[in-house]
């Protein structure tokens, strides 16, 4: 197959007044965003606020139904099937099959995209190698753990040694072990050039991997920026957290003004945004205020999330 | 072309586990019904003048084993187009899988229905293999009651596909083989003429998918089919027409479910 016509200057993807409705419901909302080769870039929002249909879009297999859309050069509208010759998918939910073994659902994976039966089993075996799975090749795949077979859908996604890599919540279920894992296989893709688009909930995860990241609520995109730009942008250095005994912090009304640059009253603790955390915790001892704990902590994208929404991202 | 033939591959591939298990079967159900029903219950029927009459003068055994071909062939055809789609587009979604790379819903339906039509020539070759060694056939032309089952039971399989891909759990394919393919498997010709039926009732027989298909195969299986070419034509013509108009359903059905995620 031959190469896509793309630069190394051009963005990958782009998009632009890019819209998904469903009928009546819009699920994208004329977004714009642009995503550079060798990039890895991110989609944090809560459940619902149009990543996945966006990334199905990106994926090119849900049809735009407004707006432009560019993937490597090409308009997923006429060159969908020439367009996922050249990306890897990772979706939401395991789509492996269950009647195969480990490394047969590698080696007919690449038989999808038209690779030889000798260069299947050769990726696969690196593959199985680079997501340490080499020992379980041989076996059925539903004995497997939620993080083996996640790392087995990221290994066949990568069968086609794709330009660009689409990961739609990839560690969503597992445990902090088994993210990290993944997470470090993720970095390792990265270090090597591979472009990365991805969504998540987990604001650890978005600023693990991510060099850059839209936020997206209700079917928009409400902030863009890197990480640290954004935590700069929409929040102070430090964060303190205040959790009163049950029912103080009803009574406490107009007591917390001042206290800090921004105050968030959450159902089960007040948030102080101030660059100085430990300043905020005296200011309010002096005010007379005895909450049962205080954490002092740096900011997060939680924190920006909260600030550009008025919700927690995750409920 | 060349992109639905990894979707058959990856069929074949899920069948290599099983393979022996359905090849016996294959073999082992023709042999239990044409001893049961043929032999067995044949050896009554042929003591009655009427019924060797009402038969055009043949043996039970001869009248039912190329109704049971073709009858055999839907039995399978339903079940091939039920389960394995709803296990490619709702439980393991290996379709959904397929579609992220360079296969279209198209190859995925094609493949697919190339799979069924391959299953259904093996099951139709070792059926006609057991009806010549029950001495079941009379004429050579039985051979070409393979392709004609194939036919049948694809007649079942492309419409059944595109229902198939409608549903989201397996409840209602109960009610397709109990609504659809065991009336159709009992009142298609295949175990007695149609014409035993009551005359109001006739007509409906001819709506049977199933029985354009046991008259194709049993004109092949007798070496009938010179006396009246044009009408095992026109059961070619009708079971293609429904082969067709199936296809394009399943590629609708199939299409939406996978742009739908």
């Amino acid at each position: 197959m031959p190469d896509l016509p793309v630069s190394a200057d051009t963005a990958l993807i782009r998009a632009r007044g890019l819209t998904k409705r469903f009928g009546e419901f819009t699920a994208v909302d004329a977004i714009d965003f642009d995503v550079a080769r060798g990039e890895s870039f991110g989609f944090l929002g809560p459940n619902g606020a149009g990543k996945t249909s966006t990334m199905r879009m990106i994926g090119c297999v849900s049809p735009i139904t407004e707006g432009e859309l560019e993937v490597l050069g090409q308009d997923p509208r006429a060159d969908g099937p020439r367009i996922r010759s050249r990306i890897g998918v990772v979706p939401q939910q395991d789509t492996l099959d269950t009647e195969l073994t480990v490394r047969e659902n590698l080696v007919i994976y690449g038989r999808y995209f038209g690779m030889s039966r000798a260069e299947c089993g050769r990726r696969a075996d690196e593959l199985l190698e680079f997501t340490q799975l080499t020992e379980r090749a041989n076996d059925p795949v539903e004995p497997l753990s939620g993080g083996m077979k996640r790392r087995l859908t990221i290994a066949r996604a990568l069968i086609n040694e794709p330009d660009l890599l689409l990961l739609d919540e990839p560690t969503t279920g597992l445990d902090p072990q088994a993210r990290h894992l993944l997470w470090d296989r993720l970095y390792r893709l990265k270090q090597r050039g591979v472009t990365l688009v991805l969504t998540t909930h987990y604001m650890d995860e978005a600023e693990q991997l991510c060099d850059r990241l839209v936020v997206m609520d209700k079917a928009r995109i409400v902030a863009e920026g890197s990480p640290r730009e954004l935590i700069e942008r929409y929040s102070t250095r430090e964060v303190t957290e205040l959790r009163f005994a049950v029912g103080v912090q009803d009574s406490l009304d107009g007591q917390l003004d001042g206290l800090a640059e921004r105050v968030e009253l959450l159902p089960d603790r007040v948030l102080l945004y101030a660059d100085d955390g430990e300043a905020a915790v005296a200011a309010a001892h002096q005010r007379g205020l005895r909450p049962e704990t205080v954490l002092v902590r740096r900011s997060s994208l939680e924190d920006v999330f909260l600030r550009l929404t008025g919700r927690s991202l995750i409920e | 072309m060349a992109v639905m033939t990894r979707v058959v591959e990856l069929r074949a591939m899920q069948y290599r586990r099983t393979f022996r298990a359905s090849l016996i079967s294959s073999f082992l159900n023709p042999v239990l019904f044409l001893l049961a029903m043929g032999v067995g219950l044949g050896t009554y029927v042929d003591r009655s003048g009427a019924a060797t009459q009402a038969l055009g003068g043949l043996t039970y055994l001869q009248f039912l084993a190329p109704g049971l071909l073709a009858a055999t062939a839907m039995q399978a055809a339903a079940f091939e187009s039920t389960f394995p789609i709803m296990a490619g587009l709702t439980w393991q979604r290996v379709f959904h899988a397929m579609y992220a790379t360079p296969i279209s819903p198209r190859d995925i339906v094609m493949g697919n229905l190339v799979w069924i039509v391959i299953r259904l020539t093996m099951i139709a070759a070792i059926f006609t293999g057991v009806m010549v060694l029950f001495g079941a056939a009379a004429s050579p032309l039985i051979v070409l009651g393979i392709p004609a089952a194939v036919l049948t039971g694809m007649a079942f399989a492309t419409p059944i596909a595109a229902f198939s891909a409608t549903q989201r759990t397996p409840e209602k394919f109960n009610a397709v083989f109990r609504f659809g393919i065991t009336p159709l498997f009992l009142f298609s010709g295949t175990f007695f003429p149609i014409s035993n039926l009551p005359a109001t009732i006739q007509p409906i027989a001819w709506l049977s998918p199933l029985w354009h298909g046991v008259e194709l195969s049993r004109a092949l299986a007798l070496g009938t089919i010179s006396q009246a070419p044009l009408l095992a034509l026109a059961h070619v013509a009708v079971l293609a027409a429904i082969v067709v108009a199936g296809t394009w359903w399943a590629f609708r059905t199939v299409e939406a479910r996978l742009v739908r995620g």
